[in-house]
């Protein structure tokens, strides 16, 4: 008993340590089932959607066009112009994203310029995409800011305005996850380059860059899962929902799968319903698809060299 | 004092090639990087140029005043109004009913990975979270229109567009946003404050609910408020389930109208460029672009305070 | 490539003196130096700041051609820091400021006209923990060759700075191996070749042993003393013996209280440690503090 608390003994403490572990159990018993919440309703979700979506999952759902009937009404068109409009921004995106990152992690100087792209790439990853639609709407198809001329008219409402929209979109997702594989090549790698008269480039082209591919390439396609369900912003920039043919170039207008499942969900019939259903299994077995290629690059890292 | 040296060598240098070639490619590199980290200043600086230069026009017809307390939000009809309330009472009302959900969920479901999960259960958890994050909006919109609202209806009786069948589905599809930004606040609290709470008697929900979520509490309010930035920049699920009725009500139970759901109602629509009706949405997008931005910037500043503390 | 002056384990110092920061100290004049070959690098004042910190303060002094050099000091003191000031390492940090001038063959590396790439080039440099590149031991060597232009046999090139290496033997079977998959002594061996590779004047080494074994460090040992004869190099060590047994000439640096590393003696390496000339520089030898 300590000298200072002369009053205190060991009856002074009722522990009550079997209350206590009850309420921890009870707390845990909660925990677990909070977790559960999300879970469940994603299995109930993913059974919902393939008990509605089943009856019209055929071959000739993927190759026909859209059409007033529900029963002849298909999804080549949205398929072809989500790979059209995934292949554009990952032109776009894929390059400047990278070298984004190249230059905040190898070259940019520690200053207030480079604290200010990084804060301002931050806080673009929070803007609402829908906004993003009103900027490619602008900028990509009508080649205005919204005062003066337009310059040279814009693309209009074509694959290239979309992708370039898109393209800023995840941006921000791509040059962050570049960043972080860059970050990830261990500085001595740099050094061992440098001291046999590398120029910076030449280290980053020879060594960094190829030690960091593997996650720059999961962080990317991760990106492009986000563009491929994408809706709001390329309602914005007038992706057209009734698109009887394949895009062909470019400038084509086109349609995308969460375009033309929106376009089913909002009709009233109980039957388009179920083809949006159909639509929404095709989308996400090509998220999962693109997902699954992510993992298995993190994986399968390609280091030949690797210890 | 280094002259003599220097003499030795001469202005011709005999050890050091001079490689203009190399060095101006070097250069050039330099600045293809840059442009391309400038790109994303760019995307900004047009960002709120655009907002703001239609935003403009429209404040140029349209008083600030009216369109910010105005209560009656009927811009495509004949007789015009532009009060905006309607339109952020229902962004609201779907947030704040949304956060109901992820709040709770989320963080109890942060505490169960960070302070109860085995190593096993944390790896399959985490990718199914990452699942629900990444279903897209319109699927979700899918859902709460043909699932949820019917299942509501078993209790209550909601319109076919409800603003209750988006509060829930938004809610669920932010509880990923939650749990993995409280995750990493929980996992950033140093093991030494357990192992000092365990020392003195805790037991293991003490120790996380008086000590070590306390620790991570800026951390996990800043999830809070950006999964409610989230939730009010949510567009499909809302346009979806919510319905296109301004109404300034606080019934869920009522079709109403968000922000974004009135964005594309008139991008839906054939309203024609140049047009006050079609600047409403300019105006529109610019007050859920600073709403949103000021969410992010107060995260961003409650999370720099965090690290502060634990770095 | 620099001539072949006689090398010898041990100069007979004529005695210099002690130092004080921001004398320059020549080397003394010696049987085996006759001709008198200039200096292969003149430091002259280096200071060097991090950010607002100071590290060096005024050091200067002059690396003998075809020598070893040993730097030596507590750890702290700025040794690898004015290692890296030769070779214009420092540059790749952020807010680094450097006075004073480093002349190589008489040219300042600092010049506004010099490439820093180049330097390098000139100036080769292995480092604390052997960091080959994850690729084949052949391109490993090859790398510095390729990059700076080579057109000469790569293979006869490749095999030549591994034979001067001392590693030609255990790996020519397995050129194509992966460069981490050697033993740490292997990896050090390698990072030699690939410095040797481009042909430099100097090379510079940072406690290339300190991750090292007993029988592995011997190895390099070994091989710095047979390089001084087409190199001159310039090592790091804390480890007093080694400094000893491998070098001709040996600085001794220290931090005072305002943390900024100044250069205390500079002297024949038989000197330093058997009749060192400050009181400082004796008391770190004999262990009393470092
Ligand atoms: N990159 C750096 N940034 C800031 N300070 C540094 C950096 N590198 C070294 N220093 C500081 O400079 C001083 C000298 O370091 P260093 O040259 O590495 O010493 P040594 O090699 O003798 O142990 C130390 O106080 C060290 O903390
Ligand atoms: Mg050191």
């Amino acid at each position: 008993m300590a000298a200072g608390h002369p009053t205190v003994t060991r009856d002074s403490y009722v522990p009550r340590l079997s209350f206590r572990q009850t309420v921890g159990t009870g707390f845990l018993a909660l925990c677990m089932a909070g977790t559960m919440v999300g879970i469940v309703f994603l299995a109930v979700l993913l059974t919902d959607v393939w008990r509605d979506g089943v009856g019209f999952l055929r071959w000739e759902f993927l190759e026909a066009f859209p059409s007033r009937f529900p029963e002849r009404a298909g999804f080549q068109s949205a398929l072809w112009g989500s790979l059209w409009l995934i292949a554009t921004t990952a032109m776009l995106a894929f390059p400047i994203g990278v070298g984004a990152a190249i230059y905040l992690e190898e070259y940019a100087p520690r200053n207030f310029v480079t604290r200010a792209i990084q804060i301002n790439i931050s806080n673009l990853a929070g803007v609402p995409s829908i906004v993003f639609g009103l900027l490619g709407l602008q900028i990509f198809v009508r080649g205005t800011i919204g005062i003066g001329p337009s310059v040279g008219g814009g693309f209009g409402r074509s694959i290239i305005a979309g992708g370039a929209t898109m393209a800023l979109l995840i941006l921000p997702i791509v040059i962050v996850a570049a960043q972080e594989a860059i970050k990830a090549v261990p500085p001595s790698l740099r050094e061992a380059s440098y001291g046999v008269g590398a120029t910076r480039w030449q280290t980053v082209w020879h060594h960094v860059l190829p030690q960091a591919f593997p996650g720059i390439l999961t962080g990317t396609i991760l990106a492009l899962s986000r563009a491929i369900g994408e809706t709001a912003p390329l309602i914005m920039i007038g992706a057209l929902t009734f698109v009887a043919f394949r895009p062909e170039d470019l400038l084509d207008p086109f349609t995308v799968m969460p375009i033309q499942i929106y376009n089913w969900v909002s009709r009233p019939q109980a039957d388009f319903h179920d083809l949006a259903a159909t639509g929404i299994i095709v989308l996400l077995f090509v998220l999962l698809s693109m997902n699954a290629l992510a993992v298995f690059l993190r994986q399968w890292t390609g280091r030949r060299y690797g210890r | 004092m280094a002259a003599e040296s220097a003499a030795t060598g001469g202005p011709q240098s005999a050890l050091f090639q001079r490689r203009r070639g190399r060095q101006l490619f070097e250069q050039a590199i330099g600045w293809v990087l840059f442009l391309c980290a400038a790109v994303t200043v760019l995307t900004t600086v047009g960002i709120v140029l655009i907002l703001v230069i239609e935003g403009l026009q429209f404040f140029g017809d349209v008083s600030p005043w009216e369109f910010f307390t105005g209560t009656k939000w009927t811009p495509l009809y004949t007789n015009q109004a532009f009060g905006v309330l309607p339109l952020i009472g229902g962004t609201l009302m779907v947030a704040i009913g949304a956060a109901f959900i992820s709040v709770p969920v989320g963080s109890v479901t942060a505490i169960y990975l960070s302070e109860f999960a085995s190593p096993n259960v944390r790896a399959v958890l985490k990718p199914i979270l990452e699942i629900l994050a990444g279903i897209p909006t319109v699927v979700y919109g899918y859902f709460a229109l043909t699932a949820v609202t019917p299942f509501i209806g078993n209790f209550a009786e909601p319109t076919i567009f409800n603003a209750a069948s988006a509060m829930v589905v938004v809610g669920i599809m932010t509880i990923p946003m939650v749990s993995s930004l409280s995750d990493d606040a929980l996992h950033a609290v140093p093991q030494d404050l357990r192992d000092a709470a365990y020392a003195v008697g805790s037991t293991r929900f003490e120790v996380t609910t008086r000590v070590v979520y306390p620790a991570a509490l800026s951390g996990v309010i800043a999830s809070y408020i950006l999964a409610a930035s989230r939730a009010v920049g949510e567009t499909m699920a809302v346009t979806i389930a919510a319905g296109s009725t301004p109404n300034l009500t606080w019934n869920p139970l009522e079709s109403i109208q968000t922000m974004t759901a009135f964005i594309v109602q008139v991008s839906l629509g054939d309203t024609p460029h140049g047009t006050i009706e079609f600047r409403t949405i300019f105006a529109v997008a610019l007050t859920l672009f600073v709403m949103t931005l000021v969410m992010n910037v107060i995260a961003a500043r409650v999370t720099a305070r965090f690290r502060e503390v634990y770095d | 490539m620099v001539g072949d002056t006689e090398r010898t384990a041990t100069q007979s110092g004529a005695g210099a003196g002690t130092a004080t920061a921001g004398v320059t100290f020549q080397p003394q004049a010696s049987e085996d130096d006759a001709p008198a070959s200039p200096p292969a690098v003149e430091i002259r004042n280096v200071s060097l700041w991090y950010g607002s910190q100071q590290a060096l303060g005024n050091v200067s002094l002059d690396i003998p051609r075809n020598r070893v050099t040993a730097l030596i000091g507590p750890s702290g003191c700025g040794k690898s820091t004015l290692l890296r000031c030769m070779n214009r390492m420092n540059d790749l940090i952020d807010g680094v400021r450097i006075e004073g001038e480093v002349f190589i063959d008489g040219e300042d590396i600092y010049g506004a006209e010099v490439d820093p790439s180049d330097v390098r080039r000139v100036v080769g440099m292995v480092f604390q923990r052997p960091n080959p590149f994850p690729k084949s031991i052949y391109d490993n060597v090859a790398f510095g060759a390729r990059i700076n232009g080579y057109k000469g046999d790569m293979d006869g090139l490749v095999e030549e700075s591994l034979r001067r290496a001392a590693l030609w033997d255990e790996v020519k079977d397995d050129l194509k191996k992966s460069g981490l998959a050697l033993s740490g002594g292997q990896q050090q061996r390698l990072c030699i070749a690939r410095a040797i590779a481009v042909n430099p004047e100097i090379v510079l080494m940072d406690e290339p042993c300190s991750a090292l074994d007993p029988i592995a460090t011997q190895r390099i040992e070994d091989l710095m003393q047979d390089l001084a004869s087409d190199y001159t190099i310039v090592v790091v060590t804390h480890n007093m013996q080694q400094a000893a047994r491998v070098s001709h000439r040996t600085a001794f640096m220290l931090a005072g209280d305002d943390l900024v590393g100044r250069l205390i003696e500079f002297e024949d390496t038989d000197r330093i440690f058997l009749n060192p000339g400050d009181e400082r520089t004796e008391q770190y030898i004999t262990g009393r503090f470092g």
